[in-house]
């Protein structure tokens, strides 16, 4: 390689962020001609280079992600079983029929449940536990591992072990007997009224570590300093974790919260595994995600099931485009000025 | 460490105890193995299950194997079937991992260290992808890979695996190669270097650490994927992992004992993983945080 080369992929590789930084700025600024000069060449071997790296990347994302979101959006105006292509054109039949089904009102309704008691029960734990574990203590990095657990193991084994202690003779309920709690024992898969609590209980048992872990890892972030500094201006334990742990931690819980909103909205496996297809509406666990195989894929409907899933994403893209305008901008505002400043 | 930990005036005491220097009291030892208890107990019950009878877990569900039988471990381990869907996971694991490597890291690249027109429009394609789960995309995944040919095939599983993985991968490296120092790049370039050159000799070495995080976390998906092999795979020969422990459960649903042996070996491998890498893990999640 001459030399001039290594001079202009200088100029190209400059900093990612972009000739808003000032040292590029001027560096662009003192540097516009031998560019212009060398620029066809050097241009048609940097695209290549683009191409090629980038290129492979961007085609099977295209192809297997973001194709068949759009084709979702088209098949969910037919009519359609699936096979062939789709004609028969019902508009927004789809969709009257979705708003006006029961059935999915219930499911929404359960989303919505299960987004907010995510949120209420997993969050204050994962901080408690979360700072109770940040001491240093015996065992710490093997607790560490343990309490992933659930979060490593698959949602089929988790649904498959939880269904077996949760069955009416189960370990559960055994278990309730021999501690003399007998009145406690309940049909807990396929009573309405408890099911969905069920749900919780598998629900944060398998996602409780993740956010804990998260939680650890941006307690490690925040400078000893700052501890060090509040203790010598007299501030308490309890001073010190409301006033700098817990506003410090934010932008981590914030992340955290926006995960398992998305979570929880697109809910499937567990529910699926635990209480299969038929079940589920009736013992009041259904999602959106399960109401959409149940009666898209499993029912043949397959343009049904697509417009379920648009529905599905609106309300998912609405909620976390929201979030994101108002919880965390922020966050992402300093992390994107980041290289201006 | 031992600077921190280290006898400081007593004022600076109760820093020292919120983090690095105070021991933990008897109330945190209780509250953390009790947390740890609720953890793995439910783990506990299918492994230990998976050593009883099942008249034993009939007539006491929660109680303990009155003698250790390894008979329905042995059974699994001698079926052909588990062996079968060890491998079918194992390939779709380890193709997927590497398909998500070598895509993510030279597509992160361009995206780190080139300047061109497209690469706002690009970044924001991909981070978009965070926001398509797969959910939404099932029905549509599932016609195209009928359309390509790809049912009950594991490349049917594999390809969609690495597209939906390539988010988080470019969000998490992006940030990693734009920290290799700019001095780094400009000395590859004095001693002639090309961009690829620099590429391969430096920015692939260094990016290892970033790399491995991506890789673990794509494995650890694909091993316990579900919903899309549901729709893919029909065919019990081409099952993966958890289709297999679905489809035994529910087979030899009165032979309780043996599905929670089933379940324990299958568990295993991405526990055993997972040990092995649980700071990489943690370390990325930090990353990915701050990032």
């Amino acid at each position: 390689m001459s030399d001039t080369e290594g001079e202009s992929s200088l100029t190209i590789m400059t900093s990612p962020e972009g000739p808003s930084a000032a040292g590029d700025g001027a560096r662009a600024a003192s540097s516009p001609a031998p560019r212009a000069r060398r620029g066809g060449r050097v241009d048609w071997r940097k695209h290549l280079e683009i191409a090629v790296l980038s290129g492979p990347a961007i085609v099977i994302f295209v192809a297997f992600v973001i194709f068949p979101v759009v084709m979702a959006a088209y098949y969910g105006f037919f009519k359609w079983k699936g096979y062939g292509p789709p004609t028969e054109f019902v508009g927004l039949e789809n969709y009257v029929t979705i708003f006006q089904d029961a059935t999915f009102i219930d499911a929404l309704r359960h989303n919505g449940f299960i987004l907010v008691m995510s949120l209420v029960i997993q969050g204050p734990f994962a901080v408690g536990l979360a700072l109770l574990l940040n001491q240093k203590m015996r065992g710490r990095s093997l607790i560490r591992v343990l309490i992933f657990v659930p979060y490593v193991i698959s949602e089929v084994i988790v649904g498959t072990g939880w269904s077996l202690m949760l069955q009416t003779n189960g370990a559960v309920n055994d278990l309730l007997i021999k501690l003399g709690l007998e009145s406690w024992t309940v049909d807990w898969l396929s009573n309405p009224d408890v099911a969905i609590w069920s749900l919780m209980v598998i629900i944060s048992w398998k996602y409780i570590g993740f956010a804990v872990i998260l939680f650890l890892a941006g307690l490690q972030s925040i400078p000893e300093e700052l501890f060090e500094a509040a203790s010598i201006d007299g501030a308490s334990y309890w001073q010190i974790q409301r006033r700098i742990t817990l506003p410090l931690l934010g932008p981590t819980i914030r992340i955290w919260a926006f995960l398992s909103i998305i979570g929880s909205l697109q809910l499937f496996d567990l529910v699926y595994i635990v209480w299969g297809q038929y079940v589920a509406a009736t013992a009041g666990t259904s999602t959106m995600a399960t109401y959409m195989v149940v009666n898209g894929r499993n029912a043949g409907n397959y343009g049904f099931g697509n417009a379920v899933a648009v529905v599905l994403f609106i309300i998912s893209l609405v909620i976390a485009l929201t979030y994101q305008r108002f919880v965390l901008r922020r966050d992402t505002e300093g992390a994107l000025t980041e290289g201006k400043k | 460490m031992a600077a921190i930990t280290a006898p400081l005036p007593t004022r600076a005491a109760p820093a020292r105890r919120r983090r690095t220097g105070g021991r933990a009291s008897w109330v945190t030892y209780l509250v953390a193995f009790a947390f740890v208890g609720i953890c793995v107990a439910p783990v506990l019950y299918i492994i230990i299950g998976g050593f009883r009878t099942n008249s034993e877990i009939t007539t006491d569900p929660s109680g303990f194997p009155s003698t250790w039988h390894l008979s329905n471990y042995l059974d699994v381990l001698e079926s052909s079937i588990f062996w079968r869907q060890v491998g079918n996971s194992a390939i779709a694991g380890l193709s997927t991992t590497v398909g998500v490597v070598v895509l993510g890291v030279a597509a992160s690249f361009v995206l780190a260290r080139y300047r061109f027109n497209a690469r706002g429009a690009l970044y924001a394609l991909f981070a978009a992808g965070l926001m398509f789960p797969m959910t939404v995309a099932i029905t549509p995944l599932y016609i195209l890979i009928k359309n390509l040919g790809l049912m009950n095939s594991l490349a049917g599983i594999v390809l969609p695996q690495i597209a939906f993985a390539l988010p988080t991968t470019i969000i998490i490296l992006v940030p990693f190669l734009q920290a290799i120092p700019k001095e780094i790049e400009e000395a590859a370039s004095i001693d002639g270097a090309s961009r690829l050159g620099f590429f391969f000799r430096m920015v692939v070495p260094l990016s290892v650490p970033g790399v491995v995080t991506v890789g673990i976390l794509a494995f650890i998906a694909s091993w316990n994927s579900y919903m899309l092999p549901l729709f893919v795979l029909n065919d019990e020969t081409s099952y993966t992992l958890p289709l297999g422990v679905q489809a035994f459960a529910s087979q030899y649903s009165v032979d309780t004992a043996r599905v929670l042996a089933f379940t324990s070996l299958s568990m295993i491998p991405a526990l055993v993983f997972f040990s092995l890498f649980e700071r990489r893990i943690v370390g990325g999640l930090t990353g990915a945080v701050k990032g």
